[in-house]
């Protein structure tokens, strides 16, 4: 698993060209791409098994123009990702995006990816939210699957591929600092989970892919282990979080639950009813109905609950209908999500009506990157030399202010390639320079200091608490009032958690250790969400003000750049790169 | 309503062997088995070691033996299992920390029958073609997320713990059936050894186990003929 060494210690400092944090699909990608570039070694650090990655969770595809079912292209691809963005995406990005995704595609078949097939055999392709045709006139076959698994199996290819090109991977090393000199970064700090030791990995280059922070919501479609930890990190080590404010939530999360029903379904042709039975998103958006874009559908089903038209007893979620659905659909290309409504609801959706309301699903904001995933420290796109980021963890912008279903499968294979090619031919031409003296000093002042926490506060009420005010005062719906006393809320919290500790003193797999740190992490994300949000007096995509319901080109146009500064934070904007397409009202 | 949790625990650090631990707590019919566990590491006792992220059966991570029976702990709900619970370590894996097996051994299994495709041809510049029929043929392999429910429930495994075991031959199936791939042959010859197929005594342990429904018996059966037709 590592290089050779004799003693203990010198095991524990470790040198490769190029670092790879996280083993999602886009650290997979990276991994693959930046070991092709000829005499450069490459490491995958990541704190699950790869294939635990939440990458495997995304159901419903990954949306590439092939137009293997209808006519369709890469302009059009790009258009609806930008107007899906509400016009904060970067036109550039999104442009190379959707032509480049297009091979990467292919590219995933090569490596034997198994896509579900049309008659002809091509890879298939169906309906997705926000995909169309012709600029908007109706919606295009886009998303290429392979059943409801499509995430599942682009990260077993990629593992398989991994292992096929015999990747070096440490697995559940949980890294907890990056190594930073001279506004250059120099590789990660990592605990290794099984011993508690701290291990420390000298690069060249490091590639961040470390995908989402959803935990900090009480009902999420993300795993236990998305806590936004390298979002935290680069925001303690100076560097600016782009556009955390806009956060989605998918409108089909399991009631209570927020195990994710794919959009595939309303693809395929599910409806979305109230609780009169009526299906509303006719009034919302009357040309694409339920498969308007998922900023639109939430808060279509905010407000239906809002005014009374809400399903069961407390009125307080939807219903998703598939029972129209031929059961044979429903069985051979919504297998896993049909279990998932059987099994945590006992509803079959063959016969019944789901209940769901909104889960918080996906951040479009992280880490700011160019067009090339180097990462950027400021608004005049300063480069960080050394660092990459890719994937749910960076902001490209490829999604703006709000994403379209099957766009971040596509990024994670796009632009996770690119950092890998990128990483690597940086690395090839650097040397390595010395390590500062004490690189592990702040991880282990961080781990010490949880370790010998006086467990005055309880690690999963401090959780429940930020869980539970973040979806009350900082989720679909926002306003000054409720942002403002989110902004309390957290500094109270932050203040709390000085207070904690763990009762398990051991080495080896302290797994409570680790859960105490990554809420320190969340709490951080919290942070930068709730603050960009408050400062941010407009509508746009995801985020949505009540009391400021219009977008506001004029003013608003612009990146946040969001900076921790002593105990507070420091607001900065970037501009966004416009295009061939003038931001217009977003109607659907 | 009120439940009794056994779980077999053990800290390498502290324990010279494993040891039953009992715990009375509420819980809900509805939740997960994952849910009771995390309430007893959040409320209860912090140093209880487990791995899990899903949470809803889709990593991987939570494989244990429940109620005598192997299966994901965020699957499996309360009222399925009533009002005893008994919770052990997945078998046949070395017992690092409470439940928490070392994975190696079963991914050096999985890694040895080169799970991953061959296809040394030029690929076309788009899509290789395949018909629906013949992606349909290996589709319940490709449901596999590794979670060693069924090789850990198989009694050659636990005998003979360099048994490839099912997990590897469910894998192996998934490329050997694919009309793409090219490595069927070289797949057969490892499975065709000592410690490969051949040692499957049809337990069906492992069917049961699977929590992705994956047929693991007919596919053993399957490779086997395959084996048998082809040669190795
Ligand atoms: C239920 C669900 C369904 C979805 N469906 C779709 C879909 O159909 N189409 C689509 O385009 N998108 C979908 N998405 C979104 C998409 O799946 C994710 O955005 C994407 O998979 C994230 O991939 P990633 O590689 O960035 O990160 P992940 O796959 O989350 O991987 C993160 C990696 O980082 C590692 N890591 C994290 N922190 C650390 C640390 N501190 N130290 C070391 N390692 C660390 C983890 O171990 C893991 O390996 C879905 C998301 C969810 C939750
Ligand atoms: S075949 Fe089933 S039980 Fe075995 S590892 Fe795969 S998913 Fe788990
Ligand atoms: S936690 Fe992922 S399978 Fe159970």
């Amino acid at each position: 698993m590592s290089e050779d060494g004799t003693n203990r210690l010198m095991n524990r400092a470790h040198r490769f060209d190029v670092i790879v944090v996280g083993a999602g699909g886009a650290g997979l990608m990276a991994a693959r791409y930046a070991a092709q570039h000829p005499g450069v070694s490459v490491a995958v650090i990541s704190k699950l098994y790869p294939t635990r990655s939440h990458t495997g969770a995304a159901q419903g595809g990954v949306g590439a123009a092939l137009g293997n079912v209808s006519e369709d292209h890469p302009e059009w691809h790009a258009f609806d990702t930008i107007k899906g963005g509400d016009y904060l995406t970067d036109q550039d990005v999104a442009e190379r995006f959707a032509v480049e995704v297009i091979e990467a595609v292919y590219e995933l078949e090569h490596m034997g990816l198994p896509f579900n097939r049309t008659p002809e055999g091509k890879i298939a392709q169906r309906k997705f939210g926000g995909h169309t045709r012709e600029f908007g006139k109706s919606a295009v076959e886009r998303a290429c699957y392979a059943a409801d698994r499509t995430g599942h199996m682009i990260l077993q290819t990629l593992y398989q591929q991994s292992i096929k090109d015999r990747v070096n991977f440490f697995n559940e090393f949980h890294v907890l600092d990056m190594i930073m000199e001279d506004g250059a970064c120099h590789g990660v700090v990592a605990y290794e989970l099984a011993t508690g030791e701290i291990h420390t990995f000298h690069a060249k280059a490091t590639i961040i892919a470390t995908g989402g922070n959803g935990r900090m919501f009480r009902v999420t479609s993300n795993a236990h282990a998305l806590t936004g930890d390298l979002m935290s990190i680069a925001y303690r080590r100076g560097l600016p979080i782009e556009d955390p404010e806009f956060y989605q939530f998918h409108p089909t999360g399991l009631y209570k639950l927020g195990v994710l029903l794919t959009e595939g379904a309303r693809g395929e042709g599910a409806i979305l009813r109230n609780g009169d039975g009526e299906r509303f998103m006719e009034r919302y958006a009357p040309t694409i109905k339920d498969l308007a874009p998922r900023d639109m559908v939430s808060r279509a089903m905010y407000l239906e609950v809002r005014e009374g038209r809400g399903a069961g007893p407390d009125k307080d979620y939807l219903h998703l209908d598939l029972t129209h659905i031929d059961a044979h659909i429903i069985e051979t290309r919504l297998p896993d999500i049909t279990e998932f409504a059987r099994i945590y609801l006992g509803v079959d959706p063959v016969k019944e009506l789901v209940p769901i309301q909104p889960t918080a699903h996906y951040a479009m904001g992280g880490i700011p990157t160019t067009i090339d995933t180097q990462v950027i420290s400021d608004g005049q796109n300063t480069i960080v030399p050394g660092l990459y980021a890719a994937g749910e963890v960076a902001c490209a912008s490829i999604h703006g202010a709000n994403r379209l279903g099957t766009n971040s499968l596509g990024d994670l294979i796009v632009f996770g390639r690119r950092a890998g090619i990128e990483a690597a031919k940086f690395a090839a031409s650097e040397s390595f320079t010395d390590l500062p003296a004490g690189v592990q000093d702040r991880t282990r002042e961080l781990v010490d200091t949880v370790r010998k926490g006086k467990r005055t506060e309880r690690v999963s009420h401090l959780r429940r608490e930020l869980q539970d005010t973040m979806q009350e005062h900082a989720s679909v719906f926002r306003t000054e009032a409720f942002l403002s006393r989110q902004v309390d809320i957290l500094r109270e919290l932050q203040e709390r958690y000085k207070g904690v500790g763990v009762e398990d003193e051991g080495h080896q797999f302290n797994t409570e250790l680790l859960e105490a740190i990554e809420l320190g992490f969340l709490l951080d994300n919290a942070e930068q969400l709730v603050h960009a949000a408050l400062n941010r007096t407009e509508s746009r995509g995801a985020h949505s003000r009540e009391d400021h319901k219009e977008r506001d080109d004029t003013e608003w146009l612009k990146h946040t750049l969001i900076y921790k500064d002593g105990d507070g934070v420091r607001i900065d904007y970037k501009p966004v790169t416009l295009g061939k397409y003038e931001p217009k009202p977003r109607t659907y | 309503m009120q439940i009794n949790v056994k779980i077999k625990r053990y800290n390498p650090e502290a324990d010279a062997r494993p040891y039953w631990a009992e715990y009375k707590l509420e819980a809900r019919g509805s939740d997960r088995v994952l849910d009771v566990i995390n309430h007893l590491k959040w409320e209860v006792d912090g140093t209880l070691a487990f791995r899990r992220s899903c949470a809803h059966g889709i990593c991987g991570s939570d494989a244990m033996l429940i109620n005598g029976v192997n299966r994901l702990a965020c699957k499996v709900l309360v009222k399925d299992l009533g009002e005893r619970i008994t919770i052990e370590p997945i078998r046949g894996l070395p017992v690092l920390k409470d439940l928490i097996v070392d994975m190696e051994p079963f991914f050096d299994a999985y890694k040895a029958v080169m799970p991953f495709f061959i296809n040394d041809d030029p690929p076309p510049p788009a899509e290789r073609y395949q018909s629906a029929e013949d992606r349909a043929i290996f589709d319940e392999t490709t449901k596999c997320i590794l979670c060693a429910a069924c090789t850990t429930s198989c009694p050659v495994f636990w005998t003979n713990g360099r048994y490839l075991g099912p997990a590897a031959i469910v894998n192996a199936h998934r490329f050997i059936f694919d009309s793409r791939d090219q490595g069927a042959a070289e797949r057969l010859g490892v499975l065709n050894q000592a410690n490969g197929l051949w040692r499957c005594r049809t337990a069906y342990n492992c069917t049961e186990a699977c929590p992705r429904d994956i047929p693991i018996t007919r596919v053993i059966e399957e490779v086997k003929r395959a084996l048998l037709w082809r040669g190795a």
